[in-house]
């Protein structure tokens, strides 16, 4: 019963970090209606930034740690949202009107770009990520071990997934967004600005993607410029899984791949572990095609 | 946006100048190629750097000792990105392209194992420098390596934990996609059962994961008394903190995959209490070996670890090969490489045996503090 608890934390705290990445994906999916490849690249910059602001901002800082965590997440955030409405600017607003196939493919474009460059910029040896949440433990018996980390981790994805919902539900630029997923034409007609509402997409969902980074970064302190290839994948997965355009499917999405892949790992084998992941986007796409709480959409011919 | 718009010029411009260099060299009239692939970059990047710069110091020695058989060395290295199939590719390339009279490479196994069948087809000597893995001499009377073999050192790191640490309930966690790991497990847990010890849990991970709970969870309930992680640097020191995380205390063993500077760098204080295997340790007082360490550290401004020490030997032993068969005739170097005996390299005396493996000694190697302690020498 124990390990069961402790594959139970293992499995939310890596869940948690996938629902992150996950949001970006899922949002700019429902407003452009195409996947970001370069999703998982912006998050494996925002782990980079980290990297490097890290002594800066600790110095200035006197060393606190969760004071230095929080401003390191921030300035990486920042970041990352202009490094995300770039990307838009440059790469696929001139493709807009193009062929979805188009922009796709850019996309994957710009996901290979900005992993080749990284190594050109960082360096492909592997780095280790400085410390910035605490060691230690909340729960520390001989068969459960709660880590500081876990419970960080764990924490702030809550906090900044309140965030997001408050944004995209409670807010004048929320509703935009909400409308323009709805509709471009209409939304325009309205008096919306499109560009504006897609940077900002673009801007909430690379500072998620840059908040997943630290977390992450800080849990699995070696970083790379490939690093984003694999987190990117599964939160795609869990994107789609949980129902692609919708928020609380990538949350609950990125969820269930985490405790999926750490109880197969654990009780199973860790040679299932994509197997059984993927067959169970399979049997939910067969069954559920638009996700598990995605709504279904009749395509106009 | 100007500046930004230079520099995009800038790497664009330093990227076409660095393209002709790349490929299709051709041999001057005073000049012998060698080839080397390598994993410059990737998730095993300090390997390919290591034995690069090793083996670039082997070539400038020779060079500037009047070179080999009255010419000079020159280098040709192919970056295989850490992964079998590009090391593949990359020997193709060095042998039909570059017309290269020997390759040395690599340090992974299964990259080694990748390359070495064509170099075996096209009677291209190959020297590896670090790939342990038994069956990669296996390929072909071609192949060759300067490094010990997993079944020798799963052996040595069984007698250590048994003998010198006492211990008799060992657990493993193992790379499923690595040759190497999977090897070096096997050995490992053969050598200690037979002498008494028990294997009480196993588990598996592939190379690139970085969360490893689930499986460490799984271990804990066999209560083992160490922990073999035969894999590389990367994951070896993510595992080490993870268990430490979930109050895993027990000693955790590794083989030479891990020596590497990264390995306490991103393992840190979770690294005490480690050991592992290796060809040389930059502590041991030999003048050999000081002699390189003090001329590496000069020129890179880090000691040399084991696999830039191991780029070096393969270097001497492939140029001495050479110089011994009068010729760069694939044949008979290969009968050269065959024929090595006693040589003193970095890494100790080298004799190839008649697997065309190296027999030579094993040092063992503690972590303590970010530091790797120099621990004891097993002579083969």
């Amino acid at each position: 019963m124990s390990e069961f608890l402790q594959q139970l934390i293992n499995g939310i705290s890596l869940g948690s970090i996938y629902a992150l990445i996950a949001l970006g994906y899922t949002m700019i999916y429902g407003i452009l209606r195409f996947i970001n490849f370069a999703h998982g690249d912006v998050f494996m910059v925002g782990a980079f930034v980290g990297y490097y602001v890290t002594p800066h901002v600790s110095a200035a800082l006197g060393g606190s740690i969760y004071a230095t965590g929080l401003v390191v997440m921030l300035i990486a955030m920042a970041a990352c949202s202009l490094l995300g409405v770039a990307i838009e600017k440059v790469a696929y607003r001139p493709l807009r009107a193009r062929p979805k196939l188009t922009i796709l493919i850019t996309a994957i474009g710009m996901s290979f770009f900005l992993e080749y460059g990284g190594q050109l910029v960082f360096g492909p040896d592997p780095k280790s990520f400085p410390q910035l949440i605490p060691a230690g433990t909340v729960v520390n018996s001989q068969n459960l071990v709660i880590g500081i980390n876990s419970i960080v981790v764990i924490m702030t994805a809550l906090v900044l997934m309140f965030l997001l919902r408050l944004i995209v539900y409670h807010t004048r630029i929320g509703t935009a967004m909400r409308a323009v997923s709805y509709d471009h034409r209409a939304a325009s007609l309205m008096g919306i600005n499109i560009d504006t509402v897609i940077s900002f997409t673009f801007v909430l969902g690379s500072s998620l993607a840059a908040a997943a980074a630290i977390l992450y970064a800080s849990v699995y302190p070696s970083i790379n410029p490939l690093m984003g290839i694999f987190p990117g994948l599964k939160a795609f997965i869990a994107a789609v899984l949980g129902g692609i355009g919708n928020l609380y499917g990538a949350a609950l999405g990125g969820l269930i791949i985490g405790l999926t892949e750490t109880m197969v790992t654990g009780y199973l084998s860790p040679t299932y572990r994509d197997a059984i992941s993927f067959t169970i986007l399979i049997l939910i796409l067969l069954f559920r095609p638009s996700g598990i709480l995605g709504k279904y959409e009749a395509e106009k011919v | 946006m100007r500046p930004v718009r230079c520099l995009l010029m800038g790497v664009a411009l330093a990227a076409l100048t660095l393209i002709p260099s790349g490929c299709g060299e051709t041999a001057k009239e005073n000049e012998i190629l060698i080839g080397e692939y390598s994993s410059l970059t990737g998730t095993t990047a300090t390997f390919g750097q290591s034995t690069h710069r090793g083996l670039t110091m082997a070539v400038d020695d020779i060079n500037n000792a009047g070179g080999v058989l009255g010419k000079k060395i020159k280098l040709i290295t192919e970056d295989d990105q850490s992964k079998p199939e590009e090391a593949a590719t990359a020997v193709t390339k060095l042998i039909s392209r570059d017309r290269v009279v020997a390759v040395v490479g690599e340090v992974s196994s299964s990259r080694s194992l990748a390359a070495a069948p064509i170099c075996q087809a096209n009677g291209i000597p190959m020297v590896s420098n670090a790939s342990t893995n038994p069956e990669v001499t296996k390929k072909g009377e071609y192949i060759f390596r300067v490094c010990y073999i997993d079944p020798f050192q799963g052996e040595i790191l069984a007698r250590f934990a048994y003998n010198s640490l006492g211990i008799r309930k060992a657990a493993i966690l193992k790379d499923i996609r690595n040759d190497y790991s999977i090897g070096l497990a096997q050995y490992f847990s053969e050598a200690f059962k037979q002498m008494g010890g028990e294997i009480v849990a196993e588990q598996a991970y592939s190379e690139g994961d970085t969360d490893f709970k689930a499986q460490l969870t799984a271990l804990k309930p066999a209560a083992p008394e160490i922990i073999l992680v035969p894999g590389y640097y990367t994951e070896g020191a993510l595992i080490v903190k993870q268990a430490r995380e979930l109050n895993m205390t027990v000693p955790i063993l590794g083989g030479d995959g891990w020596d590497s500077a990264k390995l306490v760098e991103i393992g840190g204080q979770a690294m005490n209490n480690t050991f592992f295997s290796t060809a040389y340790s930059a502590d041991d007082p030999d003048t050999v070996v000081q002699n390189f360490a003090k001329r590496f550290k000069q020129l890179h401004n880090e000691p040399p670890d084991a696999f830039a020490a191991l780029g070096y030997d393969a270097g001497l032993i492939l140029f001495d090969a050479i110089k011994r068969a009068e010729s760069t005739e694939g044949a008979k170097i290969r009968e050269a490489l065959a024929a090595t005996r006693d040589f003193r390299g970095v890494t100790g005396s080298i004799t190839i045996d008649a697997e065309r493996n190296a027999r030579k000694p094993i040092v063992i190697i503690a972590v303590q503090d970010g530091q790797f302690r120099y621990r004891e020498t097993v002579q083969p």
